[in-house]
């Protein structure tokens, strides 16, 4: 087969022998299979692009660069502008962020600096736990319980913040019984805690004794020890961490949906309700039709390529980091 | 087969300092006492008892596993990061309990210094390195005057003056650990604990080292970890022997066997086992 | 010589003694504080994980019964009562076949990487895009499946099992080159060296010695599917009755009825979302839990 003589240059055992031709034959049959299984990611992900932008291809043509710089959502006449629903996936991923970086942070200095050897395995189980509750149960919880209790808090956090610049504009709004920006943010937070923790975990567990003790020795406190030979040498891997937790955040759906509040508006204030790319899309394709439906169809490949090409940063960053810190 | 190098006419020259110093003028820098220490129940090394002086070299020797890295670790309390790790008995630094709870942990270190087996430069610059412990222990005066006075003592100043700035990283392997050694003089300690410093490096950076180790003995106590006997000969006053003891359960058990001048040690040993190993017969 | 040069030790004051002096109280208290919010940290994450799962278990105990599990949705929403059993069938069915769709090509996948492909271009690309389309958001499976299969075929349980086994593919794939990377090579040796070949090798040593930590990744990703929402909505819809026919016709799962009945303001079908929601977590978390416990086994068996 041309694929294998290109692919595997290298003489395998099995080229080598004469022997037995039924074995051979199955040799090759599984080689080809196994390889249609690699293949087959490559594939999928070439049919997302190709079939999702040709099914939106009618609202891009129709609406041109409006589709991303107008803010003006109007099925009924027309009007496909995703601006909106951009600038609220943006600031709800960055509250995540903003939340959910420093708590992974410092649970993965938990664990891999603090914590007792015993109790590092069930602590890591409890933070897999986070990630296996299902995004619709997060919604659940965020719109049954969360949302009805946090007028009163955001009220209360608007008033200490009164008057402050910036902090006081931004602490402000008019949260429709609490689903806000804020709350939306907040949920995400919670969820992408763990994928960021597990992120940062395994490289702060790649910084080498010798970096550690070197600061010990020199008199340093533990923290000390950790802003020297941690941190440094983790750097890029909390960077990959920070960007595989913004495509989570950026592309997680059901539970934004619910508590957003589905009121698409740009706004400084964090208390206003907001809309987000995927909420949409949930909330208005049962009722879509023609260009309507491509629209929606659109914003799902804005999402596709937004977290395609964070993702690729990502991993290249990680790749690199691994690289750099393999070398001796 | 090489073990002829170490007879009395080689080693004596060497250490002619000691001679002149007189018993009574010792000053302790550390009188261990009955010292221990466990792993979770597994006892490592057991019942050392010693005194180190002040402005001497003093050598651990002995075969590999026989504790004496875990033992000199007990000496600035790097032991304190393994959470299973206990250590017994007494250790005083400068008649001061080590171990006692008032005692800060963090400052243990920045007096009793430590290099390592492998050097282990911060991936900063060279200048970064050694500023690295001034500037956590919040030194006052010239922090560049502080770095260059560091980097001559320990005789590295003429080879990286001109790329203070460059990565740590760029040095040959000899010249990083001499920065590792820079970079604990900096915070200006009492004592310097080396754990086997040139096991990763060509003789002639060994040799550097050890000359080097020799000029420091003038203001720092000098306690080194070695697998290397010549070297505890070429550079020691005193040396401690360790040795390892097979337990019932097969666990090994460092045990210190002799603790003597390094001349005495080197040429007339009272335990034979000490003999045994420096001539080779054993370990 | 440069040693000669070497200025004299410069004249310190005498040291205190060492238990009356510290690295500094300021030092100390950055330190204490540094550790004091490393464990808030960890506390900060424990409470919502906390307060769900207490809220699912408490809200969803009173609405789970046997009826619950077994009857038919109520086709009036605002109705109380029970119960759920379309959406069990249909998650049990959905999840097993995108189980089945996904687990065998992933681990062929995951095979071909590293047992044909480790260090070729075409092995590390298709490795790093592996890695990247556990990144793309499930909504997005369901758009893709929706517009290459749903406009054709209509809705059906199969379409949204085509949506998961898209997400569960890659991280089944990654999860089993990571597994084999495990394997010692000698077990590969001492196989050909006995006269194997290579296919024979893999499948009788190899893949045996690396079971368990794929499966324990694929149960993960099970585990991970069957919570799914977003790709279902479009490919599956939804129904009031059971509906066993994979291929034709509407389905639904616990997780779509979770999302619908949420939003609902009476307490009925409210009560009905918790229920749900407490079986769907109970089958996740069994998956995870095996699967944790799996990569345990695991990794005491590669200890060296």
């Amino acid at each position: 087969m041309a694929i294998d003589s290109e692919l595997l240059p290298a003489p395998t055992p099995d080229h080598l022998g004469g022997g037995r031709p039924p074995g051979r034959v199955t040799d090759r049959v599984f080689r080809v299979v196994a390889f249609a299984g690699g293949l087959l990611v490559l594939v999928i992900l070439a049919l997302i692009a190709y079939s999702t932008i040709s099914k939106a291809w009618p609202a891009f043509r129709d609406e041109g660069l409006s589709y991303f710089t107008s803010d003006v959502w109007d099925p009924v006449n027309a009007g496909f502008g995703t601006l909106a629903f951009s600038f609220g996936t943006l600031v709800i991923s960055v509250i995540a962020l903003v939340v959910a970086v420093p708590v992974s942070i410092g649970i993965a200095l938990f664990v891999t600096e603090l914590a007792p050897r015993w109790m590092r395995r069930p602590v890591v189980t409890l933070i897999d736990l986070l990630a296996a509750v299902p995004s619709v149960v997060y919604g659940l919880w965020g719109l049954l319980v969360l949302v009805p209790a946090l007028p009163g808090f955001y009220q209360d956090w608007h008033d200490l913040f009164a008057g402050v610049p910036v902090l006081g504009d931004v602490f402000d709004g008019n949260p429709i019984a609490g689903k806000a920006f804020m709350t939306a943010g907040l949920i995400l937070a919670i969820m992408i805690v763990p994928i960021i923790t597990a992120v940062t975990r395994e490289t702060f567990a790649t910084v080498p004794q010798a970096q550690k003790d070197a600061a010990l020795a020199m008199g340093a406190t533990r923290w000390e020890m950790i802003r020297a030979a941690v941190f440094p040498h983790a750097r890029s891997g909390m960077t990959a961490a920070i960007l595989i937790g913004l495509g989570r955040a950026m592309g997680e759906t059901i539970a934004v949906a619910l508590v957003i509040g589905s009121s698409p508006q740009i706004t400084e204030k964090l208390f206003s309700s907001g809309d987000a790319l995927p909420a949409v899309i949930v909330n208005q394709f049962g009722e879509s039709t023609g260009t309507y439906q491509a629209a929606l169809i659109g914003m799902g490949v804005v999402l596709f390529f937004l977290t395609l090409i964070i993702g690729v940063i990502a991993r290249a960053v990680l790749a690199r980091s691994e690289r750099k810190l393999s070398a001796p | 087969m090489d073990h002829h190098d170490v007879t009395p006419t080689n080693v004596a020259p060497v250490n002619d300092g000691v001679e002149e110093q007189p018993e009574t003028a010792r000053e302790v820098v550390f009188e261990i006492r009955d010292a221990s220490v466990r792993y979770g129940s597994n006892l490592a090394v057991d019942d050392v008892s010693f005194d180190v002086g002040a402005r001497e070299i003093t050598a651990i020797i002995g075969p590999s596993g026989c504790g004496k890295s875990t033992f000199l670790r007990c000496l600035n309390r790097m032991n304190d990061f393994i959470p299973s790790a206990k250590v017994e008995g007494r250790i005083n630094y400068h008649g001061e309990n080590l171990y006692d709870s008032r005692v800060d942990a963090a400052e243990v270190r920045r007096r009793i210094g430590m290099v390592f087996q492998k050097p282990n430069p911060f991936p900063k610059s060279i200048f970064d390195n050694v500023a690295y412990g001034l500037r956590i222990n919040r030194f006052k005066g010239d922090l560049s005057e502080l770095v260059e006075q560091a980097l001559t003592r320990a005789a590295l100043w003429d080879e990286v003056k001109d790329k203070l700035k460059k990565s740590a990283y760029a040095l040959s392997g000899g010249q990083q650990q001499r920065l590792c050694i820079a970079r604990t003089l900096a915070v200006q300690p009492d004592v310097v604990l080396m754990d086997e410093p040139c096991s990763a490096l060509d003789p002639i950076a060994t040799s550097r080292i050890e000359d080097l180790m020799v000029e420091l003995k003038r203001d720092f106590t000098i306690v080194i970890v070695t697998h290397n006997m010549q070297q505890a000969a070429r550079v020691s006053d005193m040396t401690a022997f360790f040795t390892t003891d097979v337990a019932e359960d097969s666990s090994r058990v460092g045990r210190l066997v002799e603790f003597d001048r390094t001349q005495t040690i080197f040429t007339s040993p009272s335990d034979q086992r000490t003999e045994g190993y420096i001539t080779g017969r054993f370990g | 010589m440069t040693l000669l040069e070497t200025p004299p030790r410069p004249s310190t004051p005498p040291r205190p003694p060492i238990s009356h002096s510290s690295a500094g109280g300021w030092r100390r208290a950055k330190n204490t504080i540094a550790s004091l919010l490393i464990v808030g940290s960890l506390v900060a994450a424990m409470i919502p994980l906390v307060l769900i799962i207490g809220y699912v278990i408490v809200r969803g105990i009173d609405a789970i019964s046997w009826a619950f599990l077994t009857e038919d949705i109520p086709i009036l929403t605002r109705a109380e009562g029970p119960g759920m059993g379309p959406a069990v069938v249909g998650t049990l069915l959905i999840t097993g076949a995108a189980t089945v769709m996904a687990v065998p090509l992933g681990v062929l996948g995951g095979i071909y990487l590293n047992e044909y492909s480790a260090r070729s271009t075409f092995g590390r690309v298709v490795s790093f895009f592996a890695e990247v389309m556990t990144g793309v958001p499930s909504i997005v499976m369901g758009l893709f499946i929706y517009s290459i299969w749903v406009l054709r075929f209509g809705v059906s349980g199969f379409a949204g099992a085509l949506a998961l086994a898209c997400l569960m593919l890659p991280v089944v794939i990654r999860t089993t080159e990571e597994m084999l990377k495990l394997v010692a090579p000698e077990l590969r040796e001492s196989a050909y060296a006995l006269g194997g070949r290579k296919a024979g090798t893999i499948l009788r040593v190899v893949l045996p010695a690396a079971a368990p930590g794929i499966i324990s990744g694929a149960l993960l990703a099970v585990a991970r599917a069957a919570g799914e929402t977003a790709p279902l909505l479009f490919t599956v819809l939804t129904v009031n009755k059971t509906n066993t026919d994979l291929f034709n016709g509407p389905n639904t799962t616990l997780s779509l009825q979770i999302f619908r009945n949420a939003q609902q303001v009476f307490t009925g079908p409210q009560d009905r979302a918790w229920g749900a929601a407490l079986t769907l977590i109970a089958i996740v978390f069994v998956f995870t839990l095996l699967s944790r416990g799996l990569s345990a086994v695991f990794a005491r068996k590669h200890r060296v």
